[in-house]
C-alpha cells in the first residue's frame, strides 16, 4: 500500500508540475494575445495612411494654390498700380498742358500759341505722356460766334463725320492738335456723343474727365478720351457750376489708346506670359465695358483677381481683372510626396505586420517547444520513476525465482535438469544485476543520486572489491592484483559505496572479458604520473599493429603476468619509476604529508588494466554510451547489457573526475579514471569513532620478508600488501639468490636482514632449476644455525592438490597464500603460519559465509526497535548470527529509555511504523538528547568525553518499502540510512559498513 | 535404521518446504530464517514460528472484532494489518503477506465488503500456513529426536 501511495503521489506531483509549466504559457505578449487583430491592424493602418497621404496632398495643393493666388494678386496689383501711376502722370501732363493753353492762349494777347507751336510743343513733350496717343485743344464756340470763328480760321466747323456741323448752341472745334491726331482738327468735339458728355462734365467739375471706352478714330483701338476744361479767366476760389461754364474757354483732350498702351506697359513687366489682364470700365456696374483684353473668357476662370484702378476721374470706375493664362497645373510635388509617403507607410506597415507575424510564429513555436519540453521532462521523470518502481517491483519476484532455483538445485536433478536450472539461476542473477544497474541509472538521470561524504579507507575498498572477484579470477586462472601508491592518503572523505561501485564495474568488466593474463588495479595520486606520461612518447595507441607478436608471447612483457597490456604505463619500465620515486620520497614523506595537509583535495588516479579481448576500434567511441557494447556478438559471448560503463562514467563525473581508456584489440584494455576526494584531516577522524587506519593486525610489524619473484610488478604488489602489515620486504629473483642471501645473513653477525618469511611465487618455483630440492638444501643450511628458520610460503593464483602436496614436501608451509592478495587475507595466512595473534574464530561457517559482515557486526552491541515481536525476533536472530550482541525494544519509548546517555550501543535498527511513537519521532528525540549531551560535553573540559567523541549512535531505519522519499525522510529526521526488512545480506552490509568499524577477526 | 528414517524424514521435510515454496505459501525469507538457526540457537525457527502464530492469532481476533463493528475503525484496522504484514514477511509467509496487502488496500479504500473478503483470505492463508508449519515443526522435532538418539 505504501508503494501505491507513493506512486500516486509521484504521479500527482508530475501532473502538478505539468500544470504549473502550462500556466506559464498564459504569459502571452501583447502581440500574441492580439494575433487575430493583426490583419485588421494592417488594414486599418493602410486606410489611415491613405487618408493621411490624401490630406497631405490636399494641404500641399492648397498651399500651392494660395501661393498661386498670392502671386496673382501681387502681379495684378502691381500692374494696376503701374498703369494707374502712368495714367496719372499723363493726366497731370494734360492738366499742365491745359494750364499752358489757358496761360499762353488766353491771358496773353495776342495769343502766344498757334497750331504750329502747339504741335511742336506737344510732339516734343510726348514722351511725358506715354499713354496718350495724342492731345488736341478745342475751343468753346457759341453759335453766335460761329461765323466770326469760321471766318477767323478760314474753315467751317465739322462734325465727327466730317460734315459741316449743323447748328447747335455751342461748338467745340479743335483748333490745336498734336500731329499724331491732326486729322481731328476742325472737328466739333461736341458732335460726338461721348465727347460732348465729357466736355460738359469736365467744364462743370473743372477736373479731368474720362469717356467710357470706345473705338478711337484712326487707330480703331479701344481707348478713352481725357478731357480737361480750359478757363479763360481766373476762377473764384469756390466757383459754382455756372461760373465754371461761363469761364470755360475751351477743352483740352487727349486720347488714351488704352489697348496698345496697356499692352506696351505689361510687356515691360515680368510674368507677362503667365497672366491674362483685362481692364474694364465699370461705371455702370451692371454692364462693364472692356477697355483692354479679350472679351472671350479663356484662361483659368477659377482664379480671378480684381484690382481697382483710379484714373483720377471720380465719376468713372475702372478695374483690372487678372487671371492665369493656364489652369493651375497639377501639383506633381504634392502628388509624389503624398504617394511616396503612402508607399513608405505601406511598407512600414507591412514590415511591422511581417515582424508581428514572425513574432507570433516564433512565440507559437516557442510555446510548443516549451510544452513539448515539459512533456518530455515529465515523461523523463515518469520514466525514471517508472523504472525505479518497476525495477524495485521486479526485484522481489526475481528474488523468489532465484530462491526457488537455489532450492531446485538442492534437489536430486538429472544433469540436464541441473544444467537448465543453473542456466536459469545465472540468468536470474544477471537480471537482478541489470535491474540494479537500471535503478542506478534511473537515479542518476533523475538527479537523485547524491554522493556521500564520509571518511573511508581507500585500500580496504580495493581489497573488498578484489575479494569479490577472487573466486572468478582464480577459476579463470587470472592474476588479479591491486597496488596503491604509498603517497595516497589512508583515509579520504568521499562516497565509498560509489567508489566501490566504479571499481567493481571496471574490474568486473575486465574479469568478464579476460581469459588469460592479468587484471591489475593501480591507484596513485594524479600528480605523480604527470612527469612520466609527459616523458613517454605515445607512439602506438590502440593500434592493432602489434597483434602478431603477442599470440603466444606470454612472459615477454614486463607486466604483472607477462602478457602484453594495452597501456604500457603499468609495465615495469614505467612502474618502477613510481616505486623508486616512492622509495626516494619515503623519508621526506612525513614532511610531504604535512605540506599536503594544506591542500584539501586529493586527486586519485586509478587504472584497471587487463589483458582481455580489448575493444574493437570502431566501438571505442561509444563505449560509455548506455546499452552499447562493443558489438552484438559481445553480448552473445559474454552477456551483460553494457549499462555498467555508462553508470561508471556518470559516477566518475559526479565525483569530479573523468574516465578514459586505452584499448588494443586482442591485447587488452586499460581504463583509467580520476576522482577527487577530500583529504581527511587527522584531527577530524581521530575524534570520531571511525577507524583511524585499517584494522590490520599489528603483530607483524618489524618482520622481514624476502619475496622471490621474477616479475618485478608482481613483486611490487606483494611488497605493497606486506608493507601494509608493517613487514620489511626485500626482493630476490630466484630461490637460490634468496637462499644465499639468507645464508650470508646467517653466517654474519645477523645485524643485517634476517628474513622471517620467504614468499615464493608458484610459477617461479615450478619452472626452471629452482626445483623442489633446492629448497631442501636451503632448509638444510639453516639447520646449523641458531636463527629461527624462515617460513617458506607459496604464493599462487591457483593450485592443484598435487602441486600442494609437492609444495609441502618441498618444505613450504601448509598455508598457501592464494591470490589475489589482500592485506587481511595475507595477515590471516601469516598468522596461521607464524602462529602470531589470537585465534578468535567464532564459528567457522560464519567466516565462510560473510566474513565482512561478520567482521563488522561481531561484538557490536545493537539495539533493535520494532513493535512487531516476530520481526524483532527475526532481526535479532539475523544480527546475532553475525556475532552482534542484540538488545530489543518494542516501542520508540522503550528505545528512548535504553538510549539514555551514556549507553553502550554501537548502532540502532529502528522500525519506522510503530504505534504511539514512530521511528522518525523516536530518532528525532534521540538526536535531540544527543545534541544536548554534546553541548554539555563541549562546555566542560572532560578527558573522558574528549576521548569518546561526540554522541551519535548510528540509527538505521528498517523498512519494507525502500523508497527514495522514505529515504529522504529518514535522513531528514536524523537517521543514517536504512535497511530493507527483512534483512538482505548485501543491503545490510552496505548500510552497516558506513557506520561500524570492522573488527578484525584476527585482531591483536 | 535411524539413518534411513532420518533421511526419509529429511526428504519429507524438504518436499514439504518445497511444496510450500511452490504454492507460494512461503518465500525466500523462510530460507534465511532457517539459516539463522544454528547450534547456538537450535530452536530459533520453531520459536519464531510460535511467536508468529501467537501474534497472528491475536491480530486476527482483533481484526475480526473491528470488522464486525458497525462503524469500522479503518485506521486501527490498518495498523493491525500492518503488524501482521510485518510478521508474515519476517517469516516469509508470502501469501499471507499478499492477503494483508489486499486488506490494507481495501481498508484504504474504506470498502467494508472488500475488507471482509480480504480478511477471510487472511484467515484462510493463516490456517494454511500454520498447519503446514506445524507439520514442518513436527518433522523437525522428529528429526532432532532421531539425531539425538544417534
Amino acid at each position: 500500500m505504501g508503494l501505491k501511495l507513493q506512486q500516486s503521489q509521484h504521479h500527482h506531483s508530475v501532473a502538478v508540475k505539468v500544470n504549473e509549466q502550462m500556466g506559464t504559457k498564459r504569459g502571452y505578449t501583447f502581440i500574441q494575445s492580439n494575433r487575430a487583430w493583426l490583419p485588421k491592424f494592417l488594414l486599418l493602418w493602410v486606410v489611415v495612411m491613405a487618408f493621411i497621404s490624401a490630406w497631405i496632398y490636399k494641404k500641399m495643393d492648397a498651399d500651392s494654390k494660395v501661393r498661386r493666388e498670392e502671386v496673382l494678386i501681387t502681379m495684378c496689383d502691381q500692374r494696376a498700380r503701374v498703369l494707374q501711376d502712368q495714367f496719372r502722370v499723363s493726366v497731370n501732363h494734360v492738366h499742365a498742358l491745359a494750364i499752358l493753353v489757358s496761360t499762353f492762349h488766353y491771358y496773353k494777347n495776342p495769343s502766344a500759341i498757334d497750331q504750329e507751336t502747339f504741335a511742336e510743343y506737344t510732339a516734343r513733350t510726348a514722351f511725358e505722356r506715354p499713354l496718350l496717343s495724342g492731345v488736341a485743344y478745342a475751343e468753346r464756340v457759341v453759335h453766335s460766334e460761329r461765323e466770326k470763328f469760321e471766318r477767323q480760321h478760314g474753315w467751317t466747323i465739322k462734325t465727327m463725320e466730317r460734315e459741316a456741323s449743323p447748328i447747335r448752341d455751342e461748338y467745340a472745334p479743335v483748333i490745336f492738335s498734336q500731329e499724331t491726331v491732326s486729322y481731328i482738327e476742325s472737328l466739333d468735339m461736341m458732335s460726338g456723343e461721348e465727347d460732348r458728355e465729357n466736355i460738359l462734365r469736365s467744364r462743370a467739375t473743372g477736373k479731368a474727365v474720362l469717356t467710357s471706352p470706345f473705338r478711337l478714330l484712326g487707330s480703331h483701338h479701344l481707348g478713352v478720351v481725357l478731357t480737361f476744361p480750359v478757363y479763360k479767366s481766373k476762377l473764384p476760389t469756390r466757383p459754382t457750376v455756372e461760373e465754371r461754364i461761363e469761364a470755360t474757354a475751351g477743352y483740352l483732350g487727349g486720347a488714351f489708346d488704352v489697348e496698345s498702351l496697356v499692352e506696351n506697359l505689361l510687356g515691360q513687366l515680368a510674368g507677362n506670359q503667365a497672366i491674362l489682364v483685362n481692364v474694364y470700365d465699370v461705371t455702370n456696374s451692371s454692364d462693364p465695358m472692356i477697355m483692354y483684353g479679350h472679351q472671350n473668357q479663356d484662361g483659368d476662370l477659377a482664379l480671378v483677381h480684381e484690382s481697382k484702378l483710379d484714373f483720377g476721374d471720380p465719376s468713372r470706375k475702372h478695374q483690372m481683372i487678372c487671371r492665369y493664362h493656364q489652369k493651375a497645373p497639377t501639383s506633381w510635388t504634392a502628388l509624389t510626396t503624398a504617394f511616396l509617403f503612402f508607399v513608405i507607410c505601406l511598407l512600414v506597415g507591412y514590415i511591422l505586420y511581417g515582424a508581428a507575424m514572425h513574432i507570433v510564429k516564433v512565440e507559437d513555436d516557442f510555446h510548443e517547444m516549451q510544452e513539448l519540453k515539459v512533456r518530455a521532462e515529465a515523461a523523463d521523470v515518469a520514466k525514471s520513476q517508472f523504472l525505479a518502481t518497476v525495477s524495485h517491483e521486479i526485484r522481489t519476484p526475481m528474488n523468489g525465482i532465484l530462491g526457488m532455483l537455489a532450492l531446485l538445485l538442492d534437489t536430486d536433478l538429472s544433469s540436464t535438469q541441473r544444467d537448465y536450472a543453473l542456466t536459469a539461476q545465472v540468468c536470474g542473477k544477471a537480471l537482478i544485476t541489470l535491474i540494479n544497474e537500471v535503478l542506478d541509472r534511473a537515479k542518476i538521470e533523475a538527479g537523485k543520486l547524491e554522493l556521500e561524504t564520509v571518511p573511508f579507507n581507500i585500500r580496504s575498498i580495493f581489497d573488498d572489491v578484489l575479494s569479490l572477484f577472487s573466486e572468478k579470477s582464480r577459476n579463470k586462472g587470472l592474476e588479479l592484483a591491486v597496488f596503491v601508491s604509498d603517497n595516497v592518503p589512508e583515509m579520504v572523505i568521499g562516497d565509498p559505496g560509489r567508489f566501490r561501485q566504479i571499481i567493481t564495474n571496471l574490474v568486473g568488466n575486465s574479469v568478464k572479458f579476460t581469459e588469460r593474463g592479468h587484471i591489475f588495479v593501480k591507484a596513485h595520486l594524479a600528480e605523480n604520473t604527470k612527469p612520466m606520461t609527459e616523458a613517454k612518447p605515445e607512439n602506438h595507441f590502440n593500434g592493432g599493429l602489434d597483434e602478431g607478436m603477442l599470440i603466444s608471447g606470454a612472459g615477454h612483457f614486463k607486466t604483472l603476468s607477462g602478457y602484453e597490456a594495452a597501456d604500457e604505463r603499468n609495465s615495469w619500465d614505467y612502474f618502477k619509476h613510481l616505486v623508486l620515486e616512492e622509495e626516494l620520497r619515503y623519508d621526506a614523506s612525513i614532511n610531504m604529508a604535512i605540506a599536503d595537509e594544506a591542500s584539501r583535495g586529493v586527486t586519485l588516479m586509478v587504472s584497471v588494466e587487463d589483458t582481455g579481448i580489448g575493444i574493437p576500434l570502431i566501438a571505442q567511441d561509444r563505449v560509455f554510451m548506455p546499452f552499447m557494447q562493443a558489438d552484438s556478438s559481445t553480448s552473445r559471448n559474454y552477456g551483460g547489457t553494457g549499462i555498467g560503463l555508462s553508470i561508471t562514467k556518470c559516477l566518475v563525473e559526479l565525483m569530479g573526475g573523468h574516465i578514459s581508456f586505452i584499448s588494443r584489440p586482442q591485447v587488452g584494455s586499460t581504463f583509467s579514471f580520476t576522482t577527487v576526494f577530500e583529504r581527511c584531516k587527522k584531527a577530524s577522524y581521530n575524534d570520531t569513532k571511525k577507524p583511524v587506519a585499517e584494522d590490520l593486525p599489528s603483530g607483524f610489524r618489524g618482520l622481514k620478508a624476502i619475496v622471490v619473484d621474477g616479475k618485478p610488478v608482481r613483486a611490487a604488489v606483494t611488497r605493497y600488501h606486506l608493507k601494509r602489515l608493517g613487514i620489511l620486504v626485500e626482493f630476490a629473483n630466484s630461490v637460490k639468490i634468496a637462499a644465499s642471501e639468507c645464508g650470508k645473513n646467517g653466517s654474519s653477525c645477523g645485524s643485517k636482514i634476517q628474513p622471517d618469511i620467504i614468499l615464493v611465487e608458484k610459477d617461479l618455483w615450478l619452472s626452471g632449476e629452482d626445483g623442489g630440492l633446492s629448497l631442501r638444501m636451503f632448509d638444510g643450511k639453516q639447520n646449523g644455525h641458531v636463527f629461527k628458520l624462515p617460513k617458506l610460503i607459496l604464493l599462487a593464483t591457483n593450485i592443484t592438490n598435487v602441486e600442494l602436496e609437492k609444495a609441502k614436501v618441498a618444505g613450504f608451509a601448509d598455508t598457501v597464500i592464494m591470490k589475489p592478495m589482500r592485506a587481511t587475507m595475507v595477515a590471516a595466512c601469516l598468522q596461521q603460519v607464524l602462529g602470531i595473534g589470537k585465534k578468535r574464530q567464532p564459528g567457522k561457517h560464519m567466516l565462510n559465509r560473510s566474513p565482512i559482515l561478520q567482521g563488522l557486526l561481531c561484538g557490536k552491541k545493537i539495539l533493535v526497535v520494532d513493535d512487531n515481536l516476530v520481526n524483532r525476533r527475526v532481526a535479532a536472530g539475523a544480527l546475532k548470527k553475525f556475532g552482534a550482541a542484540v538488545e530489543c525494544a518494542e516501542s520508540g519509548k522503550a528505545a528512548l529509555k535504553l538510549l539514555q546517555l551514556p549507553h553502550c550501543f554501537d548502532a540502532c535498527f529502528m522500525d519506522i511504523q510503530m504505534p504511539e511513537m514512530d521511528g522518525f519521532e523516536a530518532t528525532r528525540r534521540i538526536r535531540m538528547m544527543e545534541s544536548q549531551a554534546n553541548e554539555q560535553m563541549n562546555g566542560s573540559i572532560d578527558e573522558d568525553s574528549a576521548s569518546k567523541g561526540e554522541w551519535h549512535v548510528p540509527i538505521l531505519a528498517m523498512t519494507a518499502d525502500v523508497f527514495l522519499a522514505t529515504y529522504d525522510e529518514c535522513l531528514k529526521c536524523g537517521m543514517d540510512g536504512y535497511v530493507s526488512k527483512p534483512f538482505e545480506e548485501e543491503n545490510l552490509y552496505q548500510a552497516v559498513a558506513k557506520f561500524l568499524k570492522s573488527n578484525p577477526i584476527l585482531g591483536s | 535404521m535411524n539413518h534411513m528414517a532420518i533421511a526419509a524424514l529429511k526428504t519429507q521435510r524438504r518436499n514439504l518446504v518445497q511444496s510450500m515454496f511452490d504454492e507460494g505459501v512461503l518465500d525466500n525469507q523462510f530460507n534465511q530464517l532457517q539459516d539463522l538457526q544454528d547450534s547456538s540457537n537450535p530452536n530459533f525457527v520453531e520459536e519464531v514460528i510460535a511467536l508468529f502464530c501467537n501474534d497472528a492469532e491475536r491480530i486476527i481476533t482483533e481484526l475480526n472484532r473491528y470488522l464486525n463493528d458497525q462503524n469500522v475503525d479503518f485506521s486501527k484496522l490498518d495498523s493491525y494489518v500492518h503488524q501482521l504484514k510485518g510478521s508474515s514477511s519476517s517469516i516469509g509467509a508470502y501469501r499471507l503477506k499478499l492477503a494483508c496487502v489486499n486488506l490494507r488496500q481495501a481498508s484504504e479504500e474504506r470498502n467494508k465488503e472488500e475488507c471482509a473478503g480480504a480478511f477471510n483470505s487472511i484467515r484462510r492463508e493463516y490456517y494454511v500456513v500454520r498447519s503446514k508449519l506445524q507439520v514442518l515443526m513436527q518433522l523437525e522435532r522428529h528429526i532432532v529426536n532421531l539425531e539425538n538418539q544417534q
